[in-house]
């Protein structure tokens, strides 16, 4: 079986749309999540919504990176989608090294183009109107996969998955199995995902899963989480590939381990999460000693930041309490399909630079989780072995292990 | 140039990302890098602004600004324009 290795880093998002961006943010703590201003489609003051705030990408013009004919066939999220991964695959210089059939690219989207999708339905359920000609190809869930393929000349399997909150680290994870068995030496692989509309933030309003203030993960006093959008992508290919040519290694991903809870449509069980993170480090040809890091879903719901410490202590015992543990979601924001992708871009970056990130927001750390959350600061560290984990509604979980590339 | 004209142009111009100026009659659609999306688009835009429908045999035979102007002014005789705009 081939090792794996993360050749090419990029992204979108809240806290950078550089990878130097992102670093910066990531380790200073700069929160994206921001007050977002009234949606003009509103139909009084309070806008219906209980919360005011997001992590939303500032300043994005697609004029400034699409033709026309792009611009108007595609969302946001696709076209997220391709600038991330343009990023990835030109820092990595993948298209010069591999021949377009070599190349997979395995995104995770679980909304689609929600903008396109919600203006024409409002029209045409409140006045009947012509549905444009080109919703179909801005709405389904993968045209980012389909947009990237096209972008880049990219014609060896190319597939979206759509796992809810998991999704952006399903698709690394399958990606991952992908070049290690040997189906093609190379791939593009992350998430992406723009849901912030006015509709879809409704629906969110309504489970009464948003905080009404700003998402503090595993802080005593959390609220719930806050919505962000983004994409991230990495390209991985097998370490003798990138040998071979010399490429830069930002790290190794060693493991993938997915589990589903079959327990309840959102309230998520330990068992899945904790076996989700044993058959990760099984994967790795490790032993849950070795985790010196975890990147956690932490959402900062009551009901996830809760299980997921609980699936913690059921894999790790009484180590569960040493091993540093963050959540970057208080700083890009809950992004659905994509944050699993932003949070194995941190893992990746959090093991380059020997910095393991701070958890931002918190006030005091919830003493029944008994966790060591990182605060204030990043703290330096090189693990052996980093968890970055997904647990998404309906109980999919999907967990990946990385190291620090060292040979 | 006629209302008919400057409102097609302005659509193309808006979709093209171009200025208005930079687009005449004689302007044809090739030289004017509209591919199968952007016609596609503009199409729908004229028929929203006009509210006109535009048959599928007619897509096809539009090269020019002048075609579509032409095609717009002869469909728009049995509809008045829309005030909707997107």
């Amino acid at each position: 079986m081939n090792r794996v290795v993360v050749t090419g880093l990029g992204c979108i998002t809240p806290i950078g749309s550089t990878i130097a961006d992102f670093s910066a943010s990531l380790f200073s703590g700069a929160t994206g999540i921001a007050p977002f201003p009234p949606f003009p489609e509103a139909p009084g003051e309070s806008q219906g919504l209980r919360f005011t705030q997001t992590a939303r990408v500032k300043d994005f013009d697609p004029s400034q990176h699409f033709e026309s004919g792009t611009i108007v066939s595609t969302d946001r999220t696709a076209q997220f989608a391709m600038l991330a991964a343009r990023q990835a695959a030109q820092q990595s210089g993948l298209r010069e090294h591999h021949a377009a059939e070599e190349i997979a690219v395995i995104v995770g989207c679980a909304c689609g183009g929600r903008q396109a999708e919600e203006t024409e339905t409002a029209k045409l359920y409140t006045r009947d109107a012509r549905v444009h000609p080109l919703t179909v190809t801005r709405t389904m869930a993968s045209a980012g996969a389909s947009q990237i393929s096209i972008d880049l000349g990219i014609t060896g399997p190319v597939l979206n998955i759509s796992t809810a909150c998991a999704s952006g680290t399903h698709a690394i994870g399958i990606a991952f199995q992908m070049v290690r068995a040997g189906i093609v030496p190379a791939a593009i692989a992350g998430g992406h995902e723009t849901p912030l509309t006015f509709g879809f933030l409704r629906a969110w309003d309504s489970m009464r899963v948003v905080s009404p203030t700003q998402c503090r993960p595993f802080s005593a006093d959390r609220d719930g989480m806050t919505l962000g959008e983004g994409s991230a992508m990495l390209t991985l290919e097998t370490l003798e590939s990138a040998e071979a040519r010399n490429a830069t290694i930002y790290a190794e991903i060693v493991g993938f381990g997915m589990s589903a809870d079959a327990h309840h449509i959102t309230q998520p069980a330990a068992e899945g999460a904790a076996a989700a993170m044993r058959k990760a480090i099984s994967d790795a040809g490790a032993v849950p000693d070795q985790v010196g890091y975890i990147n956690a879903h932490g959402t900062g719901t009551q009901a996830n930041d809760t299980t997921e410490a609980t699936a913690i202590h059921q894999v790790f015992g009484e180590r569960a309490a040493e091993i540093p543990v963050s959540s970057t979601k208080a700083l890009h924001g809950h992004s659905i399909g994509a944050t699993g992708a932003l949070e194995a871009l941190a893992t990746v970056l959090s093991l380059q630079h020997g910095l393991l990130p701070a958890n931002a927001g918190v006030t005091q750390i919830d003493p029944a989780l008994k966790l060591d959350v990182i605060l204030n600061a990043p703290r330096e560290a090189t693990p052996k072995l980093a968890l970055s984990n997904s647990l998404a509604f309906g109980g999919l979980n999907a967990v990946l292990a990385l190291r620090r590339f060292a040979g | 140039m006629d209302d008919i004209a400057q409102r097609c142009i302005e659509i193309i111009a808006k979709s093209k990302g171009i200025p208005a100026n930079s687009i005449t009659l004689d302007s044809t659609f090739d030289s004017l890098n509209i591919d199968s999306l952007d016609k596609i688009n503009i199409s729908f835009e004229v028929e929203e602004t006009f509210n006109i429908e535009i048959p599928d045999e007619a897509l096809g035979t539009i090269k020019t600004v002048g075609d579509m102007v032409r095609g717009v002014a002869q469909l728009s005789q049995n509809h008045p324009p829309s005030t909707v705009t997107s």
